[in-house]
């Protein structure tokens, strides 16, 4: 199976910095990692490929230095790292991403799947992989906590972690999915891993090498804009009751319960 | 046909309590908008008596597409249909909920409609002057609030977070129309085949939508100690959440598991109890209405975001906590009346 896994490299730390004019993210002086959500879709792949055999290309939307998550998933697993990577891209919301990753997507050839993360970290919409399957008209699964079944080059059947349960799907391939946590737990770069991934080719895409639109790019493609940003209050002013011991407790308790009743919080059959 | 649209949901033939709440978002809209609203149904086996109540909760029009092909959620086929009405009838907005269905299908739409998203809006308003539809959404794990608009195309789309917001309150002499739409077979994918739901899965739990979400940590200590949250959550008509750290020490399952790598919720009542409020865990919870913490650590982070914090043991408090419930269960006589979780929307209003 060729297996394809986009991933994001997003800013290590959660206290991000934002730009007040552009209202896009400040990402000089943060550290950055493989969006820890990417780990489950390249452990995935890794766990298919040994499985069923073939190859896994990863590949990366991003600046020039994106190259270090690519090296850090080959370092689990993947074999080859493409990196896509232009001015002309930057500022791009998921519309024009996915858009700009399905055009990548294309020129890798033929594939059997796409494995994608449910949702980056700092982005946070979860909208990449649905919309690169509508790009490139791929079955799509998404919030996959199972693969059952997997025929190479033929279908899998999938468990979606729904809000009902988890529902089952039987997709031919080629196909897209995201996964969630559950579908895998990703395992430490091997020391050889990273040597090999250290050492390896990375392929880099610019605009000139892929067939674009270029009204689809970058800031200027993006249907959506960002008008502002604020800091949201962090504290709400709560109560702080201390119950150091048991009558203390049940003082607590005794508060915690007129406040839950002041908001309706309480079932309604005990007021009676 | 309305220019406001919002896209009802239902399982198994039920509509569920998101589809009002976006009514009530989308009512404010077309009233600033000065035009009308649309409920749209894509699914199956959902009664005309049913259909009537999106009305009662502010629709003008209800679009309900029934069709046994319909019935389990798969991407392409709903794509198709809602793809084909966008083309069909131009609205200027459509609000769905941030649901795994929501969630997918907006951004397949939006991507084969040309149109902008914005996922997981916690306020929508109206631009004054240009009637641009402004999103806000919490973004990077709830540490910033973004307001974006999509000046130049349409539809405007957008995903709302379940429960946070409350229907209208039902008004059953409100005047709408409920219109069905039947299914064109060219607009039927058949690749992909839903086979229902596991029936096997153990330690299952709708989380989602819950109203009341009961969470322990690592300070539950042990396995055994998430049955006194199972109790309190039971009381409480609500749901039994957790940490990473819980999960993954097994005390309960994956689908427990709130924050970055696990759920987001927005329930009226979180309490967490033993739980340090890791940016992780807060990530999954900060929108909730209302935050109860039990934390024998003064300084424990999810102190800061709650609206009521007990500094102290947990084990004490659930324990006089459920007494205290049980009591009051006791004294009304009969079982609790409907607890919070369960409340229909129209109990509610
Ligand atoms: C990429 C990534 C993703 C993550 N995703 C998630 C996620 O989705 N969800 C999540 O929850 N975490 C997530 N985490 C982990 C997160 O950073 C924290 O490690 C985790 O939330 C801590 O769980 P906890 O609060 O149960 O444990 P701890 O931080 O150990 O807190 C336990 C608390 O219990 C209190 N306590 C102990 N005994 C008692 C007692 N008897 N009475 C009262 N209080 C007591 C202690 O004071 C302490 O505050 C993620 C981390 C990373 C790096
Ligand atoms: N710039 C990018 N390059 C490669 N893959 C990406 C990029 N952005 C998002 N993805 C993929 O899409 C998923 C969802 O991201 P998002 O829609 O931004 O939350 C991620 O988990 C990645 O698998």
């Amino acid at each position: 199976m060729h297996i394809v896994v986009p991933i994001k490299q997003v800013p290590e730390t959660s206290n991000v910095k934002m730009d007040p004019v552009t209202g896009t993210m400040i990402r000089a002086g943060v550290g950055t990692v493989v969006n820890p959500l990417d780990l489950f879709a390249i452990e995935t792949a890794v766990r298919l490929k040994e499985a069923h055999g073939g190859r896994i290309t990863t590949l990366t939307m991003g600046p020039r230095g994106a190259d270090k998550a690519l090296r850090e998933a080959m370092a689990m697993g993947c074999d080859d790292g493409v990196l896509v990577s232009d001015r002309a891209f930057a500022g791009s919301d998921s519309w024009a991403t996915s858009y700009t990753l399905s055009q990548a997507i294309r020129k890798l050839g033929e594939f059997d799947l796409i494995v994608a993360g449910e949702r980056a970290t700092d982005g946070d919409t979860g909208q990449v992989g649905p919309g690169i399957a509508a790009w490139l008209d791929l079955p799509l699964a998404t919030y996959v906590a199972a693969i059952p079944r997997v025929e190479p080059a033929r279908g899998l059947t999938v468990e979606r972690l729904v809000e009902e349960g988890y529902q089952v799907l039987d997709l031919p391939l080629p196909a897209l999915i995201t996964v969630v946590k559950e579908v895998a737990a990703p395992r430490l770069p091997t020391l050889r891993g990273k040597k090999r991934a250290k050492a390896a080719e990375i392929t880099l895409f610019t605009a000139a090498d892929l067939d674009l639109e270029p009204s689809y790019l970058g800031l200027k493609g993006s249907p959506t804009k960002v008008v502002k940003v604020a800091t949201p209050r962090v504290t709400r002013g709560g109560t702080l009751v201390r119950a150091p011991d048991e009558d203390a407790v049940a003082d607590a308790v005794e508060a915690l319960l007129a406040f839950l009743d002041a908001r309706d919080l309480l079932p309604t059959g005990g007021r009676a | 046909m309305s220019f406001v649209w919002t896209l009802a949901e239902q399982h198994e033939g039920r509509l569920k309590a998101v589809s009002y709440e976006l009514l009530g978002r989308g009512r404010a809209l077309a009233d600033k908008l000065d035009t009308k609203l649309a409920s749209l149904l894509i699914g199956d086996g959902v009664s005309e008596e049913q259909l009537q109540t999106l009305v009662h909760h502010g629709a003008d029009e209800v679009y309900a597409i029934q069709d046994p092909r319909l019935a389990q959620f798969t991407c392409e086929t709903y794509s198709n249909v809602l793809v084909h009405l966008i083309k069909t009838y131009r609205p200027s907005v459509i609000l769905a909920a941030a649901t795994s269905t929501g969630r997918t299908l907006m951004p397949h739409v939006a991507v084969r409609s040309h149109a902008g998203l914005t996922a997981d809006c916690t306020e929508l308003d109206i631009e004054p002057g240009t009637g641009h539809l402004l999103q806000t959404r919490p973004a990077i794990g709830g540490n910033i609030m973004a307001t974006i608009k999509t000046p130049d195309h349409r539809p405007q789309m957008a995903t709302v977070r379940p429960k946070s917001s409350r229907p209208l309150p039902a008004d059953a002499t409100r005047a709408g129309r409920v219109i069905a739409v039947p299914l064109d077979d060219v607009l039927v994918d058949e690749r992909v085949k839903a086979r229902g739901y596991r029936g096997d899965a153990v330690d299952f739990v709708n989380l989602e939508e819950a109203d009341v979400v009961v969470a322990g940590g690592r300070g539950m200590k042990k396995a055994e100690h998430f049955a006194l949250l199972q109790a309190l959550a039971d009381a409480l008509g609500g749901a039994v959440g957790a940490t990473r750290d819980a999960v993954d020490r097994g005390w309960v399952g994956y689908p427990h598991q709130v924050g970055l790598s696990g759920k987001t919720i927005s329930p009226r009542l979180y309490i967490g109890a033993g739980i340090s409020g890791a940016i992780q865990h807060l990530a999954g919870i900060k929108t909730s209405e209302t935050i109860v913490s039990i934390n024998s650590d003064p300084d424990a982070s999810l102190h800061q975001v709650a609206d009521f914090g007990i500094v102290g043991d947990l084990f004490q408090v659930l324990e006089e906590l459920q007494r205290r419930l049980d009591e009051r269960r006791g004294a009304s006589g009969s079982d609790a009346g409907p607890p919070a979780g369960t409340r229909t929307p129209e109990a509610r209003a």
